[in-house]
């Protein structure tokens, strides 16, 4: 046994209301670069929909992830090491932007340098790419709130199987979000495409992260992974993806996208596992089984033994504190309501997902029965086939058990709380018609209703006495630091990095004491808006100027 | 002249290799990449590039059989001057136009797409420049000294492996005698030349990706796992910790 400590994520669809704050706070934390204007760290899918990039969950187009092979071992599913190293001149799986989309901007200062008209000037787009003039024809949430779904959403990798019966409902179709990060997983597929092994997973907290020094563009991590969260930086020419936001992991706090979370749906804690069982519990044969076989590897830090391993393991006591109370386990372990986001890729996910059950809800609610009966709810549930295998697609491989039961615990957890909220005496059979008691019922709702931010992020700092050193934390003296806005001689992006709270403080510091206006200076062509004020332009936000424009 | 050029010159251009790529794998690791442009196009990058890389595999193979092996020791296992020819000829002749073809793709991907062209910094053109110039020089000694005979005597075709790669080898030995490259052909004399000035480029441009040949992953794990300070001498940020500030272990 060779216990190690995942920091994990359960994400409560049902709470999701597709705002897109997670994501727009998430790329300006990090994305706001020159070569990142594609990169979503996170984004917010509706389903049914194509997703970002388009279709990337069609894995016999893109090849991502694993497969089994039928001696029973694990490949990954676009080919060997030989046969990664044979296409590394050109990698013949690799999204171009178009599946993304092409960046753009406006050309605003035809807005601010037009002279008085009688019809408005207008800022026409430009390509990011090319800084040429473009016609916008897609972007990364074209087919938000379903929006042209007749033509986009139909094409959904998802519906495979059931897509007659759900076009033909289409009026009265379901639709959810589906908000996204990187998975983090616990056998991530990016880390062993990558030639170069600069991807690599932290031991202290499983965290997947690129050694930008160590990347060297190769791209095949961008194809290795299954749900395409590792990106391809154009300008910089190395990888990047969702960091879990580890410098404020380490402090304690939340990710940017859980701490903006609107609708507070996000869950941050610990996970045990057994790092030993992982392959074995990847490699099981049947897709149906990956769920349970997943769960199976993970620990529980309340049993001593566990406990004890984990702290020979060198596993620090507050950690395993923070695993016992971690709400993440108990979504995953003792609810049994969070599920992987397609596990049948075998790469063992660890942002989890509780199915959403409001389209069952306000299908049941719109033919007038009372939505808050269990009875009513059970019923819909079995005979709203289309959007449980739906779900079932996403979350379990295509298997409509697991998401039927948490969807009858759901459902059952509101007819609890209703006769409570009522007045009324808790009902225990409906907790035990789902295999729970009332109190673990009443505990659940606690969790999924109203948790405080303590409750829903449960984060052990990293060590204490490593506080003053770690990654990017502004306890460094900025004095330290150069803090030239210029590009480095190879270009952008090369040179040594200044921590972005000290660029931060210089530039604050630059502005405050400039006589003229200056804007958010760059180095190594990242524009950023971390404290721009709206005054003057900041560097890099648009190409220079060719001279015989000006 | 002559010392200059087949001595001192290869020497500074060597040095400036070495030291360079020290330099710029110390200071600038985040630059080390092959800034790829994949992303922007790739359509003629599915033929470009693997023509012109498995090309240039064979080119550099070429190369090291045909300086670095001396002509006694083939002579040795009883290959025939004419055996080896035909072989280098054939060889070359096939990975040549395979570089050849794939530089023509690339350098018309280059040139014609939009984005990749603006992706296209001042020191890529200058490295284009030469990168070309020694494979069209390459390409016509092949071609000249071969199939036109030019430079080679009574019937046989121009023998590099009397002059050239003996001299190329004694750079090595450190005692290179400038005398075996006064009399080779001119075409092979601007190609040893300007190859040396592309070494010399070597580590300010891109093609110090050809040093992260990932030969590695072979044989490493999937996953890698690290901790947090785990490299050596960076403590656990970023940056090492100031003297006196290390860890205590």
């Amino acid at each position: 046994m060779k216990i190690m400590a995942q920091m994990a994520m359960v994400m409560n669809l049902d709470k999701c209301i597709g705002c897109h704050t997670c994501s727009v706070t998430c790329k300006q934390a990090w994305t706001n670069r020159a070569g990142t204007e594609y990169v979503w760290f996170n984004n917010v899918e509706t389903r049914p929909g194509l997703g970002y990039p388009r279709t990337y969950e069609d894995q016999e187009t893109w090849e991502g992830g694993w497969v089994r092979k039928s001696n029973g071992r694990l490949t990954l599913k676009a080919g060997g090491r030989w046969k990664k190293l044979a296409t590394i001149f050109s990698n013949p799986k690799l999204p171009s932007i178009e599946d993304y989309y092409e960046p753009w901007t406006y050309d605003y200062a035809t807005l601010l340098n037009s002279p008085s008209t009688s019809t408005f000037p207008v800022a026409k787009p430009k390509s990011l790419i090319s800084g040429k003039q473009m016609n916008i024809t897609w972007s990364a949430n074209w087919d938000d709130d379903l929006g042209g779904s007749r033509e986009h959403a139909a094409k959904d990798p998802m519906l495979k199987g059931i897509e007659d019966k759900v076009k033909f409902e289409f009026e009265q179709t379901f639709m959810f979000y589906l908000p996204r990060i990187c998975e983090h997983c616990l056998n991530p597929s990016c880390a062993a495409s990558c030639p170069s092994g600069a991807i690599y997973k932290r031991s202290e907290d499983g965290i997947v992260l690129v050694d930008q020094d160590k990347c060297r563009g190769w791209r095949m991590c961008v194809s290795g992974c299954p749900y395409k969260k590792v990106y391809f930086n154009h300008k910089t020419g190395k990888a990047e993806k969702c960091t879990f936001c580890y410098p404020r992991i380490e402090v304690g706090i939340p990710t940017v996208c859980a701490e903006t979370c609107v609708g507070r749906l996000r869950y941050i804690g610990l996970m045990l596992y057994d790092a030993d069982r992982v392959l074995e519990a990847a490699s099981v044969e049947n897709d149906h089984d990956l769920y349970e076989a997943q769960r199976s590897v993970f620990l529980d830090p309340n049993d001593p033994e566990v406990a004890r391993e984990a702290e020979r393991a060198g596993i620090p006591l507050d950690w395993i504190e923070a695993a016992k109370k971690s709400p993440v386990r108990r979504l995953i372990q003792d609810y049994k309501v969070a599920l992987p986001l397609h596990p049948e890729y075998r790469t063992m996910p660890m942002v989890w997902y509780i199915p959403p059950l409001s389209p069952v809800v306000d299908v049941v609610r719109d033919t007038g029965h009372d939505a808050e009966d269990k009875g009513n709810l059970f019923a819909a549930i079995e005979a709203l086939r289309i959007p449980v295998e739906y779900l079932a697609n996403l979350f379990t491989a295509g298997d409509v058990g697991p998401v039927n039961d948490v969807l009858r615990k759901l459902a059952a957890m509101r007819s609890f709380m209703r006769d409570i909220n009522l007045g009324g005496d808790p009902d225990e059979s409906i907790a035990e018609a789902v295999g729970m008691d009332a109190e673990s019922m009443y505990e659940m709702f606690r969790l999924l209703a109203i948790a405080k931010y303590e409750d829903r992020y449960v984060i052990p700092t990293a060590h204490v006495e490593q506080a003053h050193g770690l990654e990017e934390l502004a306890t460094e003296c900025p004095v330290d630091f150069d803090y030239e806005p210029t590009t480095g001689v190879f270009g952008e992006g090369s040179g040594d990095l200044t921590p972005v709270a000290v660029e931060n403080f210089r530039m604050l510091e630059e502005r405050q004491q400039s006589d003229q206006l200056v804007g958010g200076g760059s180095k190594r062509g990242r524009v950023n808006l971390l404290n721009w004020d709206g005054k003057g332009a900041p560097r890099g936000l648009f190409p220079h100027r060719k001279k015989q424009d000006q | 002249m002559s010392t200059f050029l087949w001595v001192i010159f290869p020497y500074i251009c060597l040095a400036v290799f070495v030291v360079g790529h020290w330099w710029r794998y110390r200071y600038d690791k985040f630059g080390w990449t092959t800034r790829s442009s994949q992303l922007y196009e790739s359509r003629l990058l599915r033929w470009g590039s693997p023509l012109f890389h498995f090309g240039l595999l064979g080119v550099v193979g070429g190369h090291i059989i045909g300086l670095l092996i001396p002509q006694t020791w083939t002579d040795a296992v009883g290959i025939s001057e004419t055996a080896y020819h035909w072989v280098a000829v054939i060889g070359g002749m096939i990975s040549g136009i395979m570089v050849m073809v794939g530089l023509v793709i690339l350098i018309y991907r280059r040139r014609t797409v939009g984005p990749v062209f603006s992706a296209t910094t001042p020191m890529d053109k200058t490295m284009y420049f030469f990168l070309a110039l020694v494979i069209v020089l390459g390409m016509w000694n092949t071609i000249a000294s071969s199939i036109f005979g030019l430079g080679g005597s009574e019937g046989h075709s121009f023998n590099y492996r009397e002059s050239v790669s003996v001299w190329f080898r004694q750079i090595f030995y450190g005692q290179p005698d400038a005398s075996l490259m006064t009399d080779v052909p001119f075409g092979f004399q601007l190609h040893a030349l300007v190859a040396f000035f592309l070494f010399a480029l070597w580590p300010f441009t891109r093609l110090v990706h050809v040093f992260s040949a990932p030969v590695g992953y072979i044989t490493r794990p999937y996953i890698v796992y690290r901790t947090k300070d785990e490299r050596e001498g960076t403590g656990v940020g970023s940056r090492a910790p100031g003297r006196g500030w290390e860890r205590v272990q």
